[in-house]
């Protein structure tokens, strides 16, 4: 589960993380608001206006409504005009940024609408590095991951330089040893009070991420400021799903718009889905199926309009609600279902297929492949019911039979 | 032979849910040797399991059984009285970790974790735990392993499996069925088929499985089913062109799949350009392994594996 950089930072402002001072605004004029106590705060008469989105790369992002405005904007005006001129500044960008649609490397070219602005004191900026927390599968442990390329994305850096690239792996008995930390703060030059602080900030965000069980932490840009202190700048976290259940202050911050509709609706009947750009709907019990059931048609010259795992215990509630979710999408020209019934029974799926397409009706043609416990009592059903479907042998030939009946 | 598990091998439960005493119903309908569970609350009663609940309706060994199995307080306890040496954890993903390290801490040999959804954070301590101790964990997020025709420790169905000649390991719980119903039918048959689960952070590697495997004098070839996200796949393939002495066939699912979204397992995802199918495929091929086009030809892969060696 991914939040905001507004959400992040309280989280990191509340376990001692040095982040700048600022307030999150839904409204111009709680942007506007924002900005006297932020720099009676700092002293520092520099705010920046950030679009709260879900992704990344905001900065170099641009505004579909203005072309000429970017995610991230820097407000100087207060240098030289005092509050007044930064916040008549601020004004005018939260009325053109709130409830424009932001288009960014990560958003696709639909960008995503930005409903909440952050307004966050200016930083006198040293120099920006990288910092994160992850998990690295290798070795089965969290690590701290960081470089002195601050500000662009860790992927460029690890292909093209991947030599500054450094880490460390956080034994779960110990979190990050100080002498770690120091080794870190080392290979990122830091000296003398910058290094203390960076130890610090280190040893701070990688107790936060075992506390939070977070899946990522990164800061990109971590800045040290020209009084040595380090401060993240950006932040962005997401969850470990699985460890939800024992966070309900995290839970609370999810912002179910920034999410697909139709994965969060499937989400709710405990149906996992991918949507994807191609054509043919799946239905799938298995992950791992469900993932080589998308490949087999790619296999054959169509390409997946989604990945849908129904589970293990697919009751015939479950098939209906996934058949509705495939149906809605207007891209679907046809659906093919792929049922290895082992524990789950081929007659069971074969009766909750018919029932679903009996209440949500039919307009694509659908393939039906059964495999497992009691597959022809399943494909009786099937051919019995009288409806359009096309019984398949195996999973090739459900691929090769749903593509031609679709191109 | 087999790997990990024989018609001898006796086998405690953790978990008496629905889900763990289903299984295990099933298990002694397929004979498994179950020979007594762990519950907290529920010492010192029994547990009874009547008739062959095996939905496939066809038990392994055939004969209809009653069975009360003893509930112990602990797994050290169920030791001490069993002599067990393996279990299967079907407790719930809160307490799910903490199952597997009693487990350890009573000294089973294997551990197998059926649970979904076990939070990372605690298989990372799970791992360290493990790291000092001699109990080798399959899973946690998968179907299990089945030694076919003697053991079956999992929720897999029995029936699709045949004793035979090929090792299975995978990643997927369904993949692994269509990989093991294709070898039945083709006449291959399994020594043993092991899950190893769908999780960042597992027990029993691709490599591990791969090493018991070559060892085993019953298994003539290996089937291995992987899937997008980790380099697991790529460790395997280092293995295998350094020391794997039997042919070894392949299928990777998620050739399609998007980058950053994670597919129905919370392992499989591709992050940070890493852990694509392709890259998969062209290092298990470039240690020599068969990779099925398609998962219907997982079967055919592994004959033609068998051919080439």
């Amino acid at each position: 589960m991914k939040i905001h950089e507004y959400q992040a930072k309280q989280l990191m402002a509340a376990r001692g993380i040095a982040v700048p001072e600022g307030r999150p605004a839904a409204t111009v004029d709680e942007a506007v608001g924002a900005v006297r106590p932020l720099v009676d705060a700092s002293g520092n008469p520099v705010v920046v206006v950030k679009s709260q989105i879900h992704a990344g790369g905001r900065g170099k992002g641009r505004f579909v409504e203005h072309p000429d405005l970017g995610g991230v904007t820097v407000v100087t005006d207060g240098i030289s005009g005092g509050i007044e001129a930064a916040e008549a500044r601020v004004r005018a960008l939260a009325s053109r940024m709130l409830g424009s649609t932001l288009v960014t490397v990560q958003t696709g070219e639909e960008g995503k609408k930005v409903n909440r602005l952050y307004i966050e004191q200016g930083v006198d900026i040293d120099r920006e590095l990288y910092l994160s927390v992850l998990l690295d599968r290798a070795v089965s442990r969290n690590i701290v991951m960081c470089s002195t390329e601050g500000g662009t994305e860790i992927e460029e850096v690890a292909a093209n330089t991947p030599e500054k690239i450094l880490r460390e792996a956080i034994d779960p008995a110990y979190g990050l040893l100080g002498f770690q930390a120091a080794r870190l703060a080392a290979g990122l030059g830091l000296s003398a009070e910058a290094s203390r602080n960076g130890v610090r900030f280190m040893q701070a965000l990688a107790s936060a991420a075992r506390e939070l069980d977070t899946d990522l932490i990164e800061i990109n840009p971590l800045v040290v400021t020209k009084a040595g202190e380090v401060v993240a700048l950006d932040g962005k976290m997401s969850f470990e799903s699985n460890a939800l259940y024992r966070h309900p202050d995290v839970l609370a911050m999810r912002d179910e718009t920034e999410e697909d509709p139709a994965e969060l609706e499937a989400g709710r009947h405990g149906l996992s889905f991918i949507k994807l750009d191609g054509t043919i709907g799946c239905m799938v019990n298995g992950a791992g199926l469900a993932m080589a059931t998308m490949d087999i048609i790619k296999y054959f010259g169509a390409e997946p309009a989604n990945f849908l795992d129904v589970g293990g215990g697919a009751t015939a509630e479950k098939i209906t609600e996934a058949f509705k979710i495939i149906t809605r999408d207007p891209a679907v020209e046809g659906i093919f279902i792929n049922i290895f019934g082992g524990i789950m029974r081929c007659d069971t799926i074969a009766s909750g297929v018919v029932e679903a397409v009996e209440e949500v009706g039919l307009g694509v043609p659908l393939v039906v492949r059964l495999e497992g416990t009691n597959v022809e009592l399943g494909k009786q059903i099937i051919d019995e019911s009288g409806l359009n479907v096309v019984s398949a042998s195996d999973m090739k030939d459900g691929a090769r039979k749903i593509v031609s009946l679709t191109t | 032979m087999s790997v990990l598990i024989e018609g001898d091998t006796n086998v405690i439960v953790q978990g008496l849910g629905k889900t763990g005493s289903f299984h295990t119903d099933t298990a002694i309908a397929y004979g498994t040797r179950m020979v007594g569970a762990v519950h907290p609350t529920k010492a010192g009663t029994t547990a009874a399991f009547r008739g062959a609940t095996d939905p496939s309706g066809v038990p392994g060994r055939g004969e209809t059984y009653d069975v009360e199995l003893p509930i112990f307080g602990t797994v050290a306890e169920a030791v001490g009285a069993t002599g067990a040496t393996a279990s299967a954890v079907y407790v719930p993903p809160p307490f799910a970790a903490d199952a597997i390290m009693e487990a350890a801490d009573a000294g089973l040999e294997l551990v197998i974790c059926i649970t979904e959804g076990i939070p990372v954070a605690d298989m990372v301590i799970v791992k360290r735990f493990l790291a000092e101790r001699a109990t080798r964990l399959v899973g946690p997020n998968c179907p299990g392993v089945i030694t076919p025709g003697q053991c079956k420790i999992g929720i897999m169905p029995g029936y699709i499996h045949d004793p035979g000649r090929i090792g299975v390991v995978s990643r997927s719980g369904t993949l692994t069925y269509e990989a093991v119903f294709q070898l039945t039918k083709i006449g291959l048959g399994q020594t043993t088929a092991i899950g190893i689960g769908g999780d960042p952070v597992n027990g029993s590697s691709f490599v591990d499985c791969l090493a018991l495997f070559d060892e085993d004098p019953q298994t003539e070839g290996v089937l291995m089913i992987g899937e997008i996200g980790g380099t697991a796949e790529e460790e395997a393939a280092e293995w295998i062109s350094q020391s794997m002495t039997k042919p070894v066939a392949g299928f990777i699912a998620g050739t399609t799949a998007p980058p950053g979204k994670r597919m129905g397992h919370a392992g499989a995802i591709i992050s940070g350009g890493l852990g694509t199918a392709d890259a998969k495929i062209a290092a298990l091929e470039g240690a020599g392994v068969v990779i099925a086009p398609t998962p219907t030809d997982m079967g055919t892969a592994m004959v033609e594996a068998m051919g080439q060696s």
